[in-house]
Parts: structure tokens; C-alpha cells; sequence
């Protein structure tokens, strides 16, 4: 693919799991009462005492081959800039196909739109002199990257080059662009 | 928490505005999809820090119509450097709280019932003025106590000094830092202070004793902390939990509750058995090394296995690790350390611990902190006390505590407890007493004996159902503040500004107290107009300006040596000016002058009860924050940690609801469901402190799980310095289902039950 390809990478070395990530986007997107569009995700493995645990950070995975887009009956759901999926809410007609469709639980009826609500990896900070997404920004562990594959230089490619990583359920085929560092 | 769970979590529906779907000058794609905007950039950006912990990271709060939308980290600021935690990013949650205190209230019933009439400030203040010039005319001003936390609490703190009552405590010091400030002094000759000086993201190795960094949140520590974990060091956890901490760790150690001081005694006895300690960082700067080393020769591994259950093996290599790492290494002392009474000591194990792998004033250890030099406002002098500290039974009691004890305010305010009261009346200042001090029947006698008691709060906590008046402050966004002269690595001064006026009737700290001051006759030591005033005298006499930290947050102040070997003085404020690895001033006092670990000192459970342990959620501060409606939407109430072992034994379901009830049978108000894990030992269970509030008017934290301070009905106070270790109690389980439902009791319902 031609052009700026975004990705998000989370470190889950050092993501604590604090949550700073969701309030930092609610407030920065005005995410509806009781909703969030990223959360906090913690599996132990193991019994006492030889434990080992994951903690990252998730949200809509952005990804490459969307079912969410493949399903939605009125284009509501398309790809946005740098390959990001985004949904024109004026067009959903809170229908609920895709959210049957997505595999990671990332999209919901906003309350107060009746239409879909999820991540935009901050489009309208990075397509606009922004580099950060919202989550990055505040994390206090630094644990968040967001920038474009396609670039070599940028600090998700190299450290997607450099670092052992996965994505999430790799076997529903989505292709995301969204990678956890071991 | 995946979303899914998330959302019936806090499924209780309060519309919110809706502020997507702005219109935006951004189109994309083939059918013109506008990008979505939510246009949450204020108008204006100002700076300030804050207050939903005590960290006091610099903020960049972005206000739009009047309103804030949102909170960002302040870059140039040295704590926050941009990033904040999930409570300061939260902020609007408590400035926009729906339950805030909104008007100044006068009691009109009995005590604590619960009924009260709005009135003006002028008659709030003339009430609270009148009834502090009665007790002072009749007790002296020392029977007045002041109960603080927070940092707008410094108006208070002078308000009470110029009045003349030495009775100012904040529980922050004896039921919480206190014993780790005593046993550093008392080793190095200064405290740890906050932010704690640890200078971790240049350390190579790492020990958490009982400190959950990740759930607790202090931002900067916990910044460090991932910049360790980036740069490999080995970090060693101690924690009967498998904390998120613990998950980053080379090393998890879950050892028995109440033992750390065992094990910290026979780390010290492999490293100075193996020779592993700084040989010639002790020849230079320390005192009794010759003791120590034959003090802790029977401590051995082996002798420590059975009391800590931690195997000799691994405490034999997690000391080679520890040492291999010196002086970049670091036995973290710890925020909260109040936990068996013997915290003190504990804390001088720590100590003595670090000054063995030479890691005070050295990098990746412990750095010298500096702060820039703001001469005080000129006040007339503080008169002297007008009476006696009256926060211990006599001066010989707890000799090495440098601050009041706050339970001892409390005990001084029952009759009987150590003869005739000499405390009549408290002002309590962003200090909720019935959840903090231990054993809270203590306190609702305490309260109920009192003359007269006035509340400063922005939240109708516990403590302000029981006052007689009730003064609501604006928020850390509504006011401005006594200026931030931090001592820390990088020296600064920071400014708390107005960030929008303050709402409802809520006034800020320091006019409180300056109406206050002016009705007592103390209007010399209010002569400012108001508080950015007061700060731009006080930066002018450093040739400041005033301008600047309001524009940029901060001031930055020229960095001193942070380590010996760069620089910074070894100086050390003991009597011995040295390291004191044996104390001469803790043999004065009958005290043992190394740590000793005694064996009769730790009480087992009963059987069929666990050891209540409690901490930290990351995304509160106690009970400060489960009220704020963003917060709690994350973390909307306590899990009780129960082991699987014990919930089989039990045959306890996840999820399923349990009260707790401890060894003296009180049993919590409320219930919450029980997470069944395997990351906890079988001996103990664990809460998030800050949950179970009784107030009703507290309408997102009402009821939504237990109060731990409710089952601490029993403590154990540090000989050396009153501190109150609170992980002496025992609890059991009661099936929700087995109990039949009542109405749960609120601080009113109390009241009729004492009476």
C-alpha cells in the first residue's frame, strides 16, 4: 500500500494497566457516560507462586482487511487517512452489523448519537500537527507508539523491526494494525 | 477490564453532552466523510498542578466556553514532563461533580444527623469565629486541632499557628509515611520527603517491599519505574501479591505477611557474609558497621526461610543480585508503611539495607534533592502556643515522632482516654477521619465529644455529615494557591491558578482563612488581598517573575550534584555525622539500636480468618476519588482477593457478593464480590482502600463495596514514633446471600443506633 500506513504499538513491558489511556481519551474525544473507546486488559497465567502476567492497553485494532467495513449496508464504516478505520456517523444507521462483525469488542452505539462510536487513532490530532494520539500522550508510561508503517524510521517500524511482537486473534485473518510488544 | 465488562460495569445511564460530530474542515474519502472533530482544544490553555493526588504534577487544564473539557500534562513541568496518571487526566470529574458541596451549611440538628440549613459565608465564618474565641477563652487555643491533608491546607496551618494551638496533624504522617521518615533520619539524617528521592530509572536493580507501584500511581515514580523496566534492571517484588509490580519483575517473593523485616535481616547477613556490601562507601561514611555485622550473623537464610516461607536459595540469590547491581541499586523505602508497628524499624532495615550497597547520594540509588531559594512572606512572629501538644500522653511517649500523631488528637478528645480532654474542637481540612484514622468507632466517640466542628471540603465525605458547620472549598481548578517550592532533582516552583471561577457559593482555602484570621484578630498575618498577591510579593523578593510560572506552569531552578561522586556534599544530619547503622539516639531511648526481628510480635490469624491487607487502585486516591464520575467508571467498586485455595475451601464463586467481618465481629457495611486468583497468598486477603462510602450524597460511590478502615477496629502503635500499623486485623467471610438485606447503614442511621 502507497502513502502513510498508521499503526499503534503498545509495550506490554511496561504498560501497568493504570487506565490514564482511557480517561485521557474520553476527555480528549468526549467519549459518552459509561462508554470508552480503549480499555485495560489483564490475563495471569500460572499458579501460585510461578505467575506470569499480561497487561496492555486495546482498542479498535485499525485493521487492514475490516470486517466492520466489509459488512456495513451504508458505508458508514470506511477507511480513513493512512488506512485507519473510521465511521461518518451521520450515515450509520445504528444497524449494530459491525459490531457483530468486529472480533475485539471495539465498537459501540454512542448514547447520545444512536450511531457508532470507536478509536480514530486521533485522526483530527495527527492529520492535523499533532503527532500524538491522546492515549500516547498521557500515558505515563510511555507504553503507547502510534505512527506509519511505511515510513522505516518511524519508531513503530523499527520497533516492530527490532522487538518480538503480536496482534490480537491473528486467526480471524483482519490484518490489524495494532501491535503489542512482548 | 475488556470494554464489554466495562460497560455493564457502569451501565447506570447519566446523559452526558454530546460532543462529537462537530462540524470540521477536515473531509475524507470517496463520498466526502467528514473526519470526525470532537473540538476538544480549549480556547484558552492554562497551566496549574494538581490535586487529585499529592504528587502535584503540572497540568495543562483546556477551557472552552467557560467550561474545562479537558486535562493534559504540563511538558515543561519536572513531575508530570507531559504525561499524567488516570486521576490527574480525571480532574474535570471532581471539579464537575454533581454531589459537590455547594453552599456553606450550619448544623440544625443533633450531631451527625444529618440536617442542615444553608446559610451565607458571613454567618458560616461569624459561627465558626464565635465558637473558636469561646473554647480559646475557656481551654486556650490549644484545645483547637486542625486534621489536614492536601496542600491548600497550608492557609489552615498558619490560621492555627497564628491562633496558638501547637494541634496540627495530618494522618498522612502517622498513618502513613511517618515510620519511613523516622528510620532514614534516623540512618542518614534526612527523610525520604515526597516526591521520594529515588532516583529509579537509573537504577540496575529494583526492590518493592509491599510498594505496588503501577496500582499506586504517583506519576513521576511510576514513570521511573518503566524507564528501569526499559533499561533491563532486575527487579526484585516483595508482596504477599502477585502485584502488576510483580508482573515486571525478575523476582517475585510472596512472603508471609509481617516478615519483611526477617528477610531483610538475612539479606544483609548474605551480603556482609559474602563480603558483598560497598566495603569502602561503610569505611568512609558509616557508623557501627562492626555491630552490624555481628548483629545479624545469626539471621541467616536458613534462619529466615520458616518465618518469611521465602527459601533460603532464592534469598541467597536475590542478595548476590541486589549487591551485583551496587550502588545502582535500591531497596525502595516505600509511601505506606504503617502496617505492623514495628514500621520503624522495618524502615531502618531498609536503610541499613541501602547504606550496605553503598546507594545513598549515588546514581540509580538515592539522589540529593535541592530547591530553589523563595524567602518566606514577612509575617509578624507566630506567638507561642497558647497551651500544650496534646497528641500524646506524655512527652516521653513516642519520642523520635517529628510531627503530630493524629490519632492522638483523637484520643485527647474522649474523656477517660488519658484523663479530662484536652481537645474541644477540631477543624478538619480534606481529611475524611472516619475512613482514615483506624478504628473508626474511636473517632465517632471522638466526634461526639467535641464542642464544636467545622469542615473544610469540596465532597460531603463522612466527616461532613458529623459537623456542626460545614465550609465548602472550591476545587484545585478554582483557586489559586500557596506557591510549589519543590525540593527535588530538578529544583522548581510551581503555580496553582484559577483555571475558571470557582462554582456554586465554594470559596478557595486561602480566603477562607483570611475571613477566618480577620474575625479571630489575626488580620497581620493576612495582609495580602488575596493569594496571587501573596505569590507575586513573595517572587519578587527572589527577583521572580510572576508572569512567567503563570504563563509556563512553572520556574525552573539550576540543578545542584545529585550524587557524591558528581559533586553533591555527603553530609549526613545524624549525631554521629555519619550513616548510622547502629543508633546511639534509639539505645537512648530503650529502643533496639539495630533491627531486631522478634518473633512473638506477629499474630497468626484464627482459623478461618485471613490477614486483611489493603491498597491502591491506579485510578484513585482513596476515597478523595471514587465519587469522580470518569474514575469510577473504570474502577466502580472493590474486589475482595481471595486465593483459590481458600475459595475452594469456601466454596466461594467469583464474583460472587461476601461482607467481611474481622476477629472483634464488626462486619462492613456493604459488600462486594470476591475475585477468586491465584495472585494472592492463601493467608490474607486483599481490598483497594477508598471504597464502601456511606454517605448518600456521594451518588457514584454510595454502597459500592467495602470499607477496610471499618474492620481496622484494632492497631498497633510504633513505640518509636505512634505511627499505627494497620495490618493487624482478620477477616472472615459472610455470604451476601446468607444475610438478610438491610438497609445499609449511613453515618445518620449510626447515629440513631448510639444513641
Amino acid at each position: 500500500m502507497s502513502g502513510v500506513r498508521y499503526a499503534m504499538v503498545v509495550d506490554t513491558r511496561t504498560c501497568v494497566g493504570c487506565a490514564a489511556c482511557v480517561i485521557g481519551c474520553k476527555t480528549e474525544n468526549g467519549v459518552a457516560d459509561s462508554y470508552a473507546r480503549d480499555w485495560v486488559y489483564t490475563e495471569t497465567a500460572g499458579t501460585f507462586p510461578n505467575l506470569s502476567m499480561t497487561v496492555r492497553s486495546e482498542r479498535c485494532n485499525h485493521c487492514e482487511d475490516a470486517p466492520c467495513i466489509s459488512v456495513c449496508p451504508t458505508g458508514a464504516s470506511y477507511y480513513g487517512p493512512g488506512g485507519t478505520v473510521q465511521v461518518n456517523q451521520a450515515k450509520c444507521s445504528g444497524c449494530k452489523a459491525c459490531i457483530a462483525a468486529c472480533p475485539y469488542g471495539a465498537r459501540f452505539i454512542d448514547p447520545n448519537v444512536g450511531a457508532i462510536d470507536k478509536c480514530t487513532f486521533c485522526v483530527h490530532r495527527v492529520e492535523n500537527g499533532t503527532p500524538t494520539t491522546s492515549c500516547q500522550e498521557i500515558c505515563p508510561t510511555q507504553s503507547i507508539y502510534f505512527g506509519d508503517l511505511n515510513d522505516p524510521d518511524s519508531e513503530v517500524s523499527r520497533l516492530l523491526a527490532k522487538r518480538e511482537h503480536y496482534v490480537l486473534m491473528p486467526e480471524a485473518g483482519t490484518k490489524p494494525r495494532h501491535f503489542y510488544l512482548k | 477490564m475488556k470494554r464489554r465488562e466495562f460497560i455493564r460495569a457502569g451501565s447506570y445511564g447519566v446523559a452526558g453532552a454530546a460532543l462529537l460530530g462537530g462540524v470540521s474542515s477536515n473531509w475524507y474519502g470517496l463520498y466526502g466523510n467528514p473526519l470526525p472533530d470532537p473540538q476538544s482544544d480549549g480556547d484558552q490553555v492554562i497551566p496549574s498542578f494538581c490535586e487529585l493526588c499529592f504528587w502535584k504534577c503540572g497540568i495543562l487544564a483546556h477551557v472552552k466556553d467557560g467550561r474545562v473539557i479537558k486535562i493534559k500534562g504540563n511538558p515543561k513541568d519536572p513531575l508530570s514532563q507531559g504525561q499524567l496518571c488516570p486521576r490527574g487526566a480525571g480532574g474535570t470529574g471532581l471539579l464537575y461533580d454533581p454531589d459537590r458541596l455547594k453552599k456553606p451549611l450550619v448544623r440544625v440538628n443533633k450531631r451527625g444527623d444529618q440536617t442542615f440549613e444553608e446559610v451565607s459565608w458571613e454567618t458560616a465564618l461569624d459561627e465558626v469565629a464565635e465558637n473558636f474565641e469561646r473554647i480559646k477563652a475557656t481551654h486556650g487555643a490549644s484545645a483547637l486541632a486542625l486534621f489536614l491533608h492536601g496542600f491548600g491546607a497550608g492557609w489552615m496551618r498558619h490560621l492555627f499557628r497564628a491562633y496558638g494551638s501547637p494541634n496540627i496533624a495530618a494522618p498522612s504522617y502517622a498513618q502513613c509515611r511517618g515510620p519511613r521518615e523516622v528510620g532514614f533520619d534516623l540512618t542518614f539524617g534526612s527523610g525520604i520527603g515526597s516526591p521520594e528521592i529515588t532516583d529509579m530509572g537509573n537504577s540496575r536493580c529494583i526492590v518493592l517491599i509491599g510498594s505496588h507501584l503501577g496500582e499506586n500511581m504517583h506519576n513521576t515514580q511510576v514513570q521511573d519505574f518503566a524507564a528501569a523496566i526499559r533499561n533491563n534492571a532486575d527487579i526484585i517484588v516483595v508482596d504477599p501479591r502477585y502485584s502488576v509490580a510483580a508482573s515486571k519483575a525478575r523476582y517475585w517473593l510472596p512472603i508471609k505477611p509481617g516478615t519483611d523485616t526477617a528477610l531483610l535481616l538475612a539479606w544483609m547477613n548474605v551480603i556482609i557474609g559474602e563480603g558483598l556490601y560497598d566495603r569502602d562507601y561503610i569505611d568512609r561514611y558509616a557508623y557501627g558497621f562492626d555491630q552490624l555485622r555481628e548483629h545479624v550473623k545469626p539471621y541467616t537464610p536458613e534462619w529466615a526461610y520458616p518465618r518469611t516461607s521465602i527459601e533460603p536459595e532464592l534469598i541467597r540469590r536475590t542478595a548476590r543480585v541486589l549487591a551485583a547491581a551496587r550502588p545502582a541499586s535500591l531497596v525502595h523505602p516505600g509511601r505506606h508503611v504503617t502496617w505492623y508497628g514495628n514500621d520503624t524499624q522495618r524502615s531502618r532495615a531498609i536503610a541499613i539495607l541501602n547504606a550496605l550497597l553503598g546507594s545513598w547520594g549515588r546514581r540509580g540509588g538515592f539522589y540529593i534533592p535541592s530547591r530553589m531559594s523563595l524567602p518566606p512572606y514577612r509575617y509578624p512572629g507566630y506567638e507561642p502556643a497558647d497551651g500544650e501538644a496534646a497528641d500524646r500522653p506524655a512527652p516521653s511517649d513516642y519520642p523520635l515522632a517529628d510531627e503530630a500523631l493524629a490519632q492522638g488528637l483523637c484520643e485527647a478528645t474522649i474523656p477517660g482516654v488519658r484523663g479530662d480532654p484536652k481537645i474541644k474542637a477540631w477543624m478538619v481540612y480534606g481529611s475524611n477521619l472516619p475512613t482514615t484514622l483506624p478504628n473508626p468507632e474511636q473517632t465517632y466517640q471522638a466526634i461526639q465529644e467535641l464542642d464544636f466542628l467545622v469542615t473544610v471540603d469540596v465532597l460531603p465525605a463522612e466527616i461532613v455529615g458529623w459537623s456542626d458547620v460545614v465550609l465548602p472549598e472550591a476545587t484545585y481548578l478554582e483557586r489559586c494557591d500557596e506557591l510549589r517550592v519543590a525540593s527535588y532533582r530538578q529544583p522548581f516552583i510551581g503555580v496553582r491558578q484559577e483555571v475558571v471561577p470557582p462554582m456554586y457559593d465554594s470559596k478557595p482555602g486561602w480566603w477562607i482563612a483570611k475571613e477566618l484570621g480577620n474575625r479571630l484578630g489575626l488580620a497581620d498575618f493576612f495582609p495580602w488581598k488575596d493569594s496571587m498577591e501573596y505569590a507575586k510579593l513573595r517572587l519578587s523578593m527572589a527577583w521572580l517573575d510572576c508572569d512567567v510560572l503563570q504563563r509556563d506552569g512553572v520556574i525552573l531552578g539550576e540543578p545542584s550534584p545529585l550524587y557524591f561522586d558528581e559533586g553533591a556534599v555527603p553530609e549526613f544530619w545524624t549525631d554521629s555525622g555519619k550513616i548510622e547503622l547502629y543508633s546511639q539516639r534509639l539505645a537512648g531511648h530503650g529502643f533496639d539500636p539495630m533491627p531486631v526481628y522478634h518473633d512473638d510480635e506477629l499474630e497468626e490469624p484464627p482459623p478461618g480468618y485471613y490477614r486483611l491487607l489493603f491498597g491502591r487502585a491506579p485510578t484513585h486516591t482513596f476515597g478523595r476519588t471514587t465519587n469522580n464520575r470518569l474514575l469510577s467508571e473504570v474502577y466502580a467498586e472493590n474486589a475482595v482477593w481471595v486465593s483459590r485455595e481458600v475459595a475452594r475451601k469456601w466454596g466461594l464463586e467469583d464474583g460472587e457478593r461476601v461482607y467481611l467481618q474481622n476477629q472483634d465481629g464488626v462486619r462492613s457495611s456493604f459488600t462486594a464480590p470476591v475475585k477468586v486468583t491465584s495472585r494472592i497468598r492463601p493467608d490474607c486477603v486483599y481490598i483497594v482502600h477508598g471504597y464502601g462510602r456511606k454517605p448518600k450524597q456521594l451518588r457514584f460511590a454510595h454502597g459500592k463495596g467495602i470499607d477496610d478502615n471499618e474492620l481496622i477496629t484494632r492497631y498497633k502503635v510504633d513505640p518509636i514514633m505512634g505511627g499505627t500499623g494497620m495490618n493487624v486485623n482478620f477477616v472472615t467471610f459472610i455470604r451476601a446471600s446468607d444475610v438478610t438485606p438491610e438497609v445499609a447503614t449511613d453515618v445518620a442511621a449510626r447515629e440513631e443506633v448510639e444513641a
